[in-house]
């Protein structure tokens, strides 16, 4: 060991796979409906596909999480997200090709895709 | 970039692991294979939670489910229902953590966790501690960083000094000023050294530590060595802990892989190493002097002081001995600041203390709290108090050198001074509770056995004076007792704290000085009535029947082996006290309950 920044380093590296034991009220949450209905909706393709972005594009501030039963089967497979100090927003039908969009636009950019939204649906 | 949506953390703790972790762990691994799960979620075997007693315990990020009591077939469930699909398995779920309305509580607000902080335990139960990087995540070795390339010895010793951290190893000595003992001293070589013997019956505090997070007291250590001036540690820990010598043998290896031990770490000219010396597990090797000559190789025992290990210690070299907890505490302290330890506790006694709670208590384990807690606080709210809805009797604190702290005293906040001043003393941590169903004589004459098998022998007040008082104990608790005893208990008591030549010895009569001090009434029962309250001296117990009860059935008569029962029939019996054997088979026989134990 060298220097702290080398130690700062290896924090970094760390930080992203340990966070998630961390109380982490400060970041975005993302839940993804898993009751019955929502697997047989796909909820798994979009929940992997979730995964995948963070994965990618190293949001190590996210969390991934499921829930079951969000209410309305007819509009599964569902995702909220959460993120801090804004309303819960609330997506439907969602496909893994939508959880790009939602993911770029949304969880990084801040601005939610209002078309796949529960109040575009309904 | 790795990224694990959820974390299964599996305690690898002593505690869970006999009560069978390691299969869980294998179970979670085959199920999460079979799902295709095991890219999503994370498996980390974790040091002890505290809650050991419902072991073995899981718990899962990011709901912070506690899962308690978990056998391996409790495994798919978990996986296929909570991990695939989201859905907690409520019912496998640690009691506590469940509301009302079936809603999950979070870590922080279950019973047991919520009064307590969490400072030298802090990454137990959080991190991996078979890795470094995780420790290095939670702010490991940045203290490390901090000290040596911001600070400098002098300066390092005035932080510890001021944040009025004292030794957790038993005698409450301010750390701050032994280190600045052991930098003054005049030495070509010097040494660091860490005391993890922990040979209390029932303490596993420092065993928890070091398999939970063996980094912070490496870490600790080497800023222990730069402070005083040492270039080469040791650390003294019993055999009898496999676990936590291979934790802290894979920690050492991993620390000097990266260089945060070694030649030059951070760059600067502080070198600094350290080694396992591994201890047989004789109580008196974890007294300073006999720890030291065992480090050197020598027989483990003790040899008068000064001079001081600060001055004279391994090798004839000034030595820094200090415990396990007393290390783990530093890290934070040096990167939180002195003011922010001073901020917790009491005057006289600063930071938390973690106890091993046992005996008669629902939640046995590990806890850490802010001194100055009550008794009553550990015992009824972490503690979940007493199981069966018996009555508390006594809490024993600092194991075979401390005291009974009767009920009257449940509402003393919990320091080094105020413990002291009630007869007993901190000791390393052990913490028994004791209900109505114990007879203090009896745990009294529990400890002093204990004391006077672990005697080294060298000094006659210890060897010869323990054993005496055993030998009145002994007869008091057969039914032999005679007036005076208490009072020849008491003297030989005093005269053995003063003249001992080591702490073993000066503590040993604690344990029952302090239960004639608050349970005299129970002795004198024990001598004058030949009585044993708590219905536990074998020898003085009394089977015997009460009259108004008996109807004269003559049932007790017919098992009874030894024909000590007689009686008219439809009269009361009664029981030849001379012929009766204790067998109990009677009592059980009675259909009116009328047949007593006292
Ligand atoms: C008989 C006896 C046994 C002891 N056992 C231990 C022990 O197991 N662990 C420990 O840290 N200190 C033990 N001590 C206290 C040590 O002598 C020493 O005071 C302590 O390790 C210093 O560290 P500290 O200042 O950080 O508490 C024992 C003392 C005596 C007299
Ligand atoms: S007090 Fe007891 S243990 Fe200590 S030196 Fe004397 S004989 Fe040995
Ligand atoms: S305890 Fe046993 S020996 Fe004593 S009276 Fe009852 S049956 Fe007989
Ligand atoms: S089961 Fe899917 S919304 Fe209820
Ligand atoms: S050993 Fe698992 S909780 Fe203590």
């Amino acid at each position: 060991m060298k220097s702290l920044k080398e130690l700062e380093e290896i924090k970094q590296k760390t930080l992203d796979s340990v966070n998630l034991r961390k109380d982490r009220s400060g970041g975005t949450r993302v839940v993804v409906g898993m009751a019955t209905c929502g697997i047989a909706a796909g909820a798994r393709p979009v929940l992997l596909a979730f995964l995948e972005e963070v994965k990618k594009r190293n949001l190590g501030d996210v969390t991934v999480s499921q829930t079951g039963c969000i209410g309305v089967c007819r509009l599964e497979p569902m995702v909220e997200v959460y993120r801090p100090g804004e309303e819960k927003v609330t997506y439907v039908k969602m496909t893994a090709d939508k959880v790009k969009r939602v993911v770029a636009e949304h969880i990084v950019n801040g601005r939610p895709v209002t078309e796949f939204t529960i109040g575009a649906a309904e | 970039m790795e990224f694990y949506r959820s974390h299964v953390l599996i305690c690898g703790g002593t505690g869970c692991h006999s009560s069978g972790s390691a299969d869980v762990m294998s179970a979670f691994k085959t199920e999460l294979e079979k799902n295709k799960l095991e890219n999503e979620v994370k498996l980390v075997q974790t040091g002890c939670f505290g809650l050991c007693a419902v072991g073995p315990v899981v718990i899962v990020y990011p709901e912070g489910a506690f899962y308690s009591g978990i056998k391996a077939e409790d495994v798919p469930r978990i996986v296929s229902e909570h991990l695939l699909k989201g859905r907690i398995v409520t019912d496998l779920l640690y009691h506590d953590s469940v509301q009302e309305d079936k809603a999950v509580k979070s870590l922080d607000q279950v019973e047991f966790y919520r009064k307590q902080k969490r400072i030298a335990l802090r990454n137990c139960g959080v991190i991996n501690p078979e890795k470094i990087e995780e420790y290095i995540a939670f702010d490991g070795y940045k203290a490390l960083g901090k000290v040596l390339t911001e600070m400098t010895p002098e300066e390092t010793i005035a932080v510890i000094k001021a944040s009025g951290l004292r030794g957790r190893g038993g005698a409450g000595f301010p750390t701050g000023l032994k280190w600045e003992f052991t930098a003054k001293a005049k030495g070509d070589k010097k040494y660091v050294c860490c005391n993890a013997d922990e040979g209390d019956p029932g303490a596993f505090m420092d065993r928890s530590v070091l398999e939970g997070d063996p980094h912070s007291v490496l870490e600790a250590m080497a800023i222990a060595g730069y402070a005083v001036g040492a270039d080469q540690g040791y650390i003294y820990v019993r055999a009898e802990y496999p676990i936590a010598v291979k934790r802290l043998t894979i920690a050492i290896e991993q620390a000097r892989e990266l260089g945060l031990l070694g030649k030059n770490i951070f760059g600067t000219d502080f070198c600094f190493d350290i080694e396992l010396r591994l201890g047989a597990g004789a109580f008196v090797c974890g007294e300073e002097t006999a720890l030291m000559a065992s480090i050197e190789g020598k027989r483990g025992e003790p040899r008068p002081r000064p001079p001081f290990p600060a001055v004279k210690g391994v090798f004839g070299k000034p030595t820094l001995l200090n415990n396990v907890e007393t290390y783990a505490n530093i890290p934070q302290i040096i990167l939180n600041g002195p003011e922010w330890f001073q901020s917790i506790g009491t005057e006289k006694s600063k930071g938390t203390k973690v106890f091993a709670l046992g005996g008669k208590i629902n939640n046995t384990g590990l806890v850490e709290v802010p001194m100055g807690t009550t008794l009553r606080e550990i015992i009824y709210e972490i503690g979940g108090g007493i199981p069966n809805g018996k009555k508390f009797k006594a809490a024993q604190t600092g194991g075979p050198s401390g005291g009974c702290i009767p009920a009257e005293h449940l509402d003393t906040p919990i320091d080094y001074d105020s413990l002291t001043k009630i007869g007993s003393m901190m000791g390393s941590g052990g913490l028994i509770v004791m209900d109505e169903d114990n007879c203090m004589v009896d745990i009294a004459r529990f400890f002093l056995d204990f004391t006077v098998d672990e005697s080294c022998g060298k000094c006659p007040p210890c060897r010869i004076g323990t054993k005496r008082m055993l030998e009145i104990l002994d007869r008091i608790t057969k039914g032999q007792g005679q007036e005076g005893d208490i009072e020849k208990l008491e003297q030989l008591g005093m005269s053995i704290k003063s003249s001992a030549l080591c702490g073993l010895g000066q503590t040993a009569p604690n344990p029952v000085l302090s239960t004639i001090r608050y349970f005299r009434d129970e002795y004198e029962a024990h001598i004058r009535d030949k009585k044993c309250p708590a219905g536990v001296c074998q020898a003085l117990l009394q089977i015997m029947i009460q009259a108004d009860l008996c109807r004269g059935c003559g049932l007790c008569t017919k098992v009874c082996p030894v024909g000590a029962i007689s009686g008219e029939r439809k009269s009361a019996h009664t029981i030849d006290q001379s012929k009766c054997i204790k067998c109990g088979a009677c009592l059980e026989k009675c259909p009116f309950k009328a047949i007593v134990k006292g």
